[in-house]
């Protein structure tokens, strides 16, 4: 009986998603919304890449929504595995067990990889404006590279305290900027409150670098701070 | 065509991958096996055009959320089974 139950209810969702793939077609043309999207952002804001430019700026409000999660998930975890570790010692036999050193491979693969990845992260973060990337996505390729450093380090210690001292500067200016944006240009986070600059070159696109660079200090201390919470 | 070709191969790899960090025994592998399923995704977002969406997939998906369950794979008794 469970059975049967299952299996129809597998078939219902079969038939579901085989209405959506058998009435898919590909869009040759975009959409009404991308078309504009995609002439607006270059000329009125700057930007050359058009993803970065709807996420911080006409999606501005949206993208310190998403930060705002992900803050509250470091700051719930920090409570959590805080709350768990007076507890931890209780269990006297079973001792933590001793920790592997890490392997050869690992050690001698992140003196070769950390570097870049931390160069590649800090490139994505600031060319958002102008190439795929921005201060999410690098944000999280510099706390990947610190999860590497984590693990091929095992003694290494990361300071809490500046980490959160430097994400909390990083959000508060952003929000500033946000609110500079109210007073001096069109809205919230709205990006014309620096010049537009000239297409394409490393300095435009008004406010946008600047915004993307607090964006990515803050989503890679954030996870930083994640990470070596389940360290410890 | 060749694109379209490398597009559906990669897919079936998601697939495969998947299935793979379900059924797999032992858990460090189908732990690897399901950060191959998102380094695939990633793929595919690439080539599909997408270049931002594949940065975050490959840096969350197949890097950071893959090595916090190996750590606490290792962590955890059940990575001495092994």
């Amino acid at each position: 009986m469970k059975r049967i139950r299952a299996a129809i209810v597998v078939l219902l969702f079969g038939a579901a998603f085989a209405g959506l793939a058998v009435g898919y077609s590909e869009r040759t043309v975009p959409s009404a919304l991308a078309m504009r999207y995609l002439q607006e952002v270059p000329a009125e804001l700057g930007a050359a890449n058009v993803v970065t430019g709807i996420l911080i700026t006409y999606r501005g409000f949206d993208t310190l929504g998403e930060v705002a999660v992900l803050f509250m998930v470091a700051a719930s975890v920090g409570m959590l595995l805080s709350a768990g570790a007076g507890r931890r010692a209780v269990p006297a036999g079973a001792s933590a067990p001793p920790a592997r050193p890490p392997s050869e491979l690992v050690v001698n693969g992140a003196e070769v990889v950390l570097p870049v990845a931390f160069l590649f992260g800090a490139y994505v973060i600031v060319n958002g404006h102008l190439s795929a990337g921005g201060g999410f996505q690098g944000g999280a390729v510099v706390a990947s590279g610190v999860v590497l450093l984590v693990l091929a380090r095992p003694s290494v210690a990361l300071h809490h305290g500046f980490l959160s001292v430097t994400e909390s500067l990083a959000g508060v200016f952003y929000v500033a900027l946000g609110i500079l944006g109210l007073i001096f240009a069109g809205g919230f986070l709205d990006s014309h409150i620096l010049p537009r600059g000239e297409f394409g070159a490393f300095i435009s696109a008004g406010a946008i670098p600047l915004i993307s660079a607090l964006l990515g200090i803050k989503v890679a201390a954030e996870l930083s701070v994640i990470i070596d919470r389940f360290r410890s | 065509m060749l694109q379209e070709l490398l597009v559906i191969l990669i897919c079936i790899s998601i697939i495969v991958s998947g299935l793979l960090a379900v059924t797999l025994r032992g858990l460090t592998a189908a732990m690897v096996s399901s950060g191959l399923a998102s380094l695939f995704a990633a793929v595919s977002y690439v080539l599909l055009a997408a270049p931002d969406v594949a940065m975050a997939e490959a840096a969350i998906g197949a890097g950071l959320s893959t090595l916090v369950f190996l750590h606490a794979i290792r962590r955890t008794s059940a990575g001495k089974e092994e």
